[in-house]
């Protein structure tokens, strides 16, 4: 079980990210939890300056862009 | 949704950026004939008149300043790549206050920012050791002078006031730093924040120049689709202006010889929601009408750097006096601003 966190205050930007994680996740059929974080102290206490970021098992691996779907398969180990 | 293509593995990066820079300038050429062909041949309309004048300056101007976005803003996006806010908050963090300040406001012109980020930001720069002056200095900076209003006013205007521009808005932003450093707010930052342990920053990946490049064109289209809006409703406005607004009634409400218009401009410019790019066609239309530079430098600063969505972020980590202290000491410099400019440049 994979643990996939967007972090981000909801912004359109973040959904986008979650959208994108999902994808990857469904094509890949892995088991994943997909969670956003959305407080802001939090974010910031995971080391995030700008939104939306992008951890996965709690290692923070993107922030303030929207990764590819590449990218994420290669980050979760699937590509 | 579509997904935005990148150029493919096999197709040569170099051939990609040629035709890319090829098509733009032709585009930038054609621009002006093409404009006035349509609408003095196609559609007819008389040369001079209200409408055509409007139609034309529309028809002109709408894609000027989209190939001008297009090409700066992936060019700063890949050069952008190599600054991120957290390398910024690392380089910040073990300097004085004065050296700090004026660090902060040169980092906020190409550092990114968008609102939605603005908390995220400040509680990592306080945590990290930046002292609150200097971070204050990176907020004012960032919104406000950024490589977007930069190009759009050297396009329009030339490089003297696109400079001038610059030079004052990261006046503004370092004493704006300065001062809030010098006052010793902390106290006004909401408790929370302090208690806040930031966590290591995120290990960076180098990417690879195909990368960035890919990274900087995918970022274009985003900026570009998310500014496009405001420069268009901007363009239209400006274009109106153009057309119908008297010059007579602008030099006498705006002009040197009303002492409120500078504040009145400020007053108007704050709850005005948009961006550089959006406020840059509007203030054209009215230097061309004889707006004094002063007040019309003045009035984009309101609009781009103290904005009421932003303030309502903000609050969530600032109490109400450090919001108010904020907008007190940015709106005063930007009325220094307007009032200088006015006063010195002709």
């Amino acid at each position: 079980m994979r643990l996939i966190e967007v972090l981000g205050a909801g912004c359109q930007k973040c959904q986008y990210v979650e959208k994108v994680v999902r994808e990857v996740v469904d094509a890949a059929g892995i088991e994943a939890e997909v969670r956003h974080v959305t407080d802001y102290g939090e974010i910031a206490a995971r080391g995030v300056l700008s939104t939306p970021g992008l951890a996965i098992d709690g290692t923070v691996v993107a922030a303030g862009r929207i990764p590819t779907r590449e990218q994420v398969a290669a980050w979760l180990g699937v590509s | 949704m579509t997904t935005l293509t990148l150029p493919h593995r096999g197709v040569p990066l170099l051939a990609v950026a040629m035709l890319g820079t090829a098509a733009w300038l032709v585009g930038w050429f054609v621009n002006l004939p093409a404009a006035n062909w349509l609408a003095y041949d196609v559609l007819a309309l008389e040369r001079g008149s209200h409408l055509g004048d409007a139609v034309a300056f529309f028809l002109y101007d709408a894609p000027k300043v989209l190939l001008l976005l297009t090409g700066v803003v992936t060019l700063v996006s890949f050069l952008r790549s190599f600054v991120s806010p957290e390398r910024v908050r690392r380089a910040l963090a073990g300097r004085g206050t004065a050296p700090g300040t004026v660090a902060a406001a040169g980092f906020g012109v190409v550092t990114p920012f968008c609102s939605c980020s603005a908390v995220p930001l400040f509680i990592g720069f306080v945590e990290a050791g930046v002292p609150l002056g200097v971070t204050f200095a990176f907020l004012v900076a960032s919104p406000m002078v950024n490589e977007v209003a930069l190009v759009l006013l050297w396009g329009l205007f030339g490089p003297g006031i696109a400079l001038a521009y610059m030079a004052a808005g990261l006046s503004v932003a370092i004493v704006a730093g300065l001062v809030i450093g010098h006052l010793g707010l902390e106290r006004y930052v909401e408790d929370y924040v302090w208690k806040i342990r930031t966590g290591v920053a995120i290990g960076e990946l180098r990417p690879t120049l195909e990368e960035r490049v890919g990274e900087a064109w995918r970022s274009t289209v985003d900026i570009v689709r998310r500014v496009l809006p405001f420069v268009l409703a901007g363009i239209a406005v400006g274009a109106l202006i153009h057309g119908f607004v008297p010059t007579e009634l602008v030099v006498s409400v705006g002009g040197r010889d009303n002492p409120v218009a500078v504040p009145a401009l400020v007053v108007l410019g704050v709850p005005l929601y948009s961006n550089a790019a959006g406020t840059i066609p509007i203030v054209e239309a009215l230097i061309g009408k004889g707006l004094p530079l002063g007040s019309a430098l003045a009035f984009m600063m309101a609009v781009t750097a103290l904005s009421v969505p932003e303030l309502v972020i903000l609050r969530r980590v600032m109490k109400p006096r450090l919001i108010a202290t904020f907008v007190a000491v940015v709106a005063t410099g930007i009325l220094l601003v307007g009032y200088g400019f006015n006063l010195f440049v002709a």
